[in-house]
Parts: structure tokens; sequence; C-alpha cells
């Protein structure tokens, strides 16, 4: 079986890599790229663990064509940090405890990311509608949703 | 397993590609063919994908829409002019399942997927499906009884009318967990009146029977009558003639069965 070469954007940094025929991105991410912070759950898209921004739209990597990101920009949570400082998102889960055993975490991230990138000011409903495909059985969703309206109001602060 | 995959910029060599070869199935969002992959599914060797932005227009006329194939829910909802379809949109998956589930794909999604079929299936959509004999247009209800055979045929676009007022077509998915849940039952009603009389109703239902069907007993309960309690009661006492749901985790078969009229009456009578 012949790979297929691949090249697109991670997290700002240009990959190039060969897959094999029906690979997913998660499995290109992780194990070609070596970005472990997206998460395998189900592989089925029930359980959001993998979320990724594909051009800033979040999408499922593990139900993502791993070519069909040729050329395009995939974000993950690598990528939220800026050097040495977490990101407002990442300090508000610490802050917050909206992580316990961290499997959901980098997902949840992602998904709150996602929203704040097109809704800087959310309502509690809108996150709770924003991360409503990212499964949570540890932590509970209430620190979770605490945290994401409390980085999105840290942001206003600093606006 | 690798599979072959195989992207062409036009979707009638796509179409082409998918009808030569049976164990060929096309991908689209990747909500259901890529989860088949995952799960090590054998009966696909190739994979057909298609780059044509023809799949993913969306017109939209004064009184009829059309929506590319591969338009997904997060488009549907973005567009103003399709506010009729924001509702069953809304109810499928979490955001990332609606930025990659396309219409043409919940057209396959088998039982208790498929709520946005159903809205089609209430607003008498046509289904435009390029086979390896060329192009055709196909009543909903036609696709979707012969969906099985439908996998060698790449479908194009859906089309409807669109419901001449807000109040003219309502839609309600039943789910155990909000916002985001599989379907225990789905409905959908299309209710065009004319001088106060209802006049070719369809009521749509999903996850009552292998695929989405109609509750044509309720249609005709409803049919040349006002839209008052009578009514109402007429159609909810019929709403589960002819369905056939079997037992999932969301809900049994007898439960089903037993709620589908308190939900269709619900549904006409505009409860919450």
């Amino acid at each position: 079986m012949t790979k297929t070469p691949l090249q697109f954007r991670h997290n700002g940094r240009d990959v190039a890599v060969f897959v094999d025929g029906g690979v997913n991105l998660l499995v290109a991410l992780r194990e070609l790229i070596g970005d472990m912070t997206p998460k395998f759950g189900c592989g089925q898209g029930g359980c959001g663990a993998c979320s990724v921004l594909i051009d800033g739209e979040l999408h499922l990597s593990c139900l993502t064509l791993a070519e069909a990101v040729n050329g395009r920009a995939v974000e993950t949570l690598d990528g939220l940090k800026d050097g040495p400082n977490l990101h407002p998102l990442q300090r508000a889960f610490m802050e917050q405890f909206a992580a316990q055993c961290g499997y959901c975490t980098p997902g949840m991230l992602m998904a709150a990311k996602s929203l704040l990138d097109r809704n800087p000011s959310p309502s509690r409903a809108e996150v709770i509608e924003a991360i409503s495909g990212n499964i949570c059985r540890c932590t509970g969703y209430e620190p979770i949703i605490n945290a994401v309206l409390a980085a999105a109001s840290s942001g206003r602060a600093r606006a | 397993m690798p599979v072959t995959v195989k992207t062409f910029a036009n979707f009638g060599e796509a179409a082409s590609a998918l009808s030569s070869d049976r164990s060929a199935r096309y991908l689209g969002g990747g909500t259901l063919v890529m989860r088949a992959l995952n799960e090590g599914d054998v009966s696909i060797s190739t994979v057909v994908r298609a780059n044509d932005l023809a799949l993913t227009r969306i017109d939209v006329a004064s009184s009829r829409v059309t929506i590319g194939a591969g338009v997904t829910f997060g488009r549907i909802l973005a567009e103003r002019d399709l506010a009729f379809l924001h509702a069953p949109a809304r109810s499928i998956g979490g955001p990332a399942v609606r930025n990659m589930g396309t219409v043409g794909g919940n057209l396959f999604a088998p039982s208790p997927y498929g709520d946005f079929t159903v809205a089609l299936l209430a607003l008498d959509a046509t289904v435009s499906v390029q086979g390896g004999l060329g192009a055709r247009d196909m009543p909903i209800e036609e696709f979707l009884q012969s969906r099985e055979r439908q996998s060698g045929a790449l479908v194009l676009a859906v089309a409807c009318q669109r419901p001449a007022s807000a109040d003219a077509f309502r839609y309600r998915k039943i789910a155990r967990i909000k916002p985001k849940g599989g379907s225990v039952i789905t409905l959908a009603a299309h209710l065009p009146s004319s001088g106060g009389r209802i006049s070719g109703a369809r009521i749509a239902l999903g996850s009552m029977a292998a695929t989405q069907i109609r509750a044509r007993a309720a249609e005709r309960a409803l049919e040349g009558r006002a839209l008052d309690d009578a009514a109402i009661n007429a159609a909810a006492a019929v709403a589960a003639e002819g369905v056939s749901p079997t037992d999932n985790a969301l809900g049994s078969a007898w439960y089903r069965r037993e709620i589908v009229g308190v939900h269709l009456r619900r549904l006409l009578s505009g409860l919450e």
C-alpha cells in the first residue's frame, strides 16, 4: 500500500508526513507528528476528547481523514500556550479546578477556545451548548462551565 | 487495514468511481464513514471524495431552497435564509459534529440518527442523485425506501419548498440528554393551510422504524380540518399506526409507541 504525502500547518508550523490510506487526523497528529495533546476517547465522534480546530473551526480529529487537512491549518491544545505563559483558558481551568483526571480537558479547551474566538462574552447557556459535544466523566461540568466563563471575563478585563 | 483514498475535483468523476466499485464508500463529513473505518469495517476498501464546490452550494430562491449534499449543519445555522431548518440542524450532535456532518450524509444515517432527514421528509424534499446512468431527482420517500441500494450513487443535493409561514413547519427531537443526545423520537410536521383548514399535511417520524417514515394516519386525521383540539387529538390517537420501532438504549419499542402520540399532540398544539 502506497503512502500519501500530506502537508499542513500545525500550530503555526509547517509539517509534512506520509500517511496510510484511511488514517485519521488524530493518529497522524499523535503517531506521526508527536503531538499527544488531542486524546483518543471513543473513535466514534461521541466524546470530543480529540477536538481540534481546522481553519479555526471545531472538528473531531478522529473522524477527520488525515488527507483532508492537506494545505489547511490545524490547531491543537499544544498551540494554546504562549511560550511559558498559559492561555487564559488554561489558567482559568487550573484556578477553577476544572480538570480532575484531565482526559477530557484538551477537547474541552479547544471547544471553549472555538466559542471564545467567535463570542468573547458568552452566556452560561452558550457555554453549555459549546461544550455539549465533549463528555467529562469525573470532574463534573459545573467547574468547567465556570472556568470558561471566568476566562471570558478575564479576557474582557484585559481588553 | 489501509484503504485506497480517491479524491476527485468534480462530482461526476467521483460518482463514476463510486458506481464502479461495490466496496467504495463516499466520504462526506466523516461522521459515518470515518467512524466505520475506525471500527475496522472491512467492507470498505476504497474511500471516494470530491472537492467539487457544486456540492457545497446553497441556492435560495423565493419559494424553493436547494442545498448541496456537502453543506454542513454548521453552515445551515449560519444562513439566515434557512431559518426554518435551524431547529433540526441544531438538534444534531455538538458543535464539532455540526461543523462536519452534512445534509447528504444525514440521508444515510441509520436510526436513531438522521434527524435532519426527518425534517426533509416532512418538507417533501427532492433528492438529486448521480448514479452510473446519469443524474436524476427522486422524492425523498423513494430515496429512503431504496436507501440500501443507493450507496453506489452519489447524492448531489436536496431541495424543498420553503414553508409558507414559520408556524407551518414544526420540529421536535425528544432526547434524554440536553442539549446533545440521541433521538428517542424525532418529529416534524409541515402543515400548509388554506382558509384556516389544513391541506396537504405531512408528518414525519424518526427512530420509529428502520428509516424515517410518515405518520400517514395522523396526516389523514388533520386533512381538511382546522388545527383545533379535536383534530389534534384525532391525529395523536393514530400517531403510532404503521410504526415499527426497535428497542435500544435510549428507549424501548413499547415506550416509543406509548409516547409518540403525546409528543405529536405537543408538537401540533405548540406546547413546549
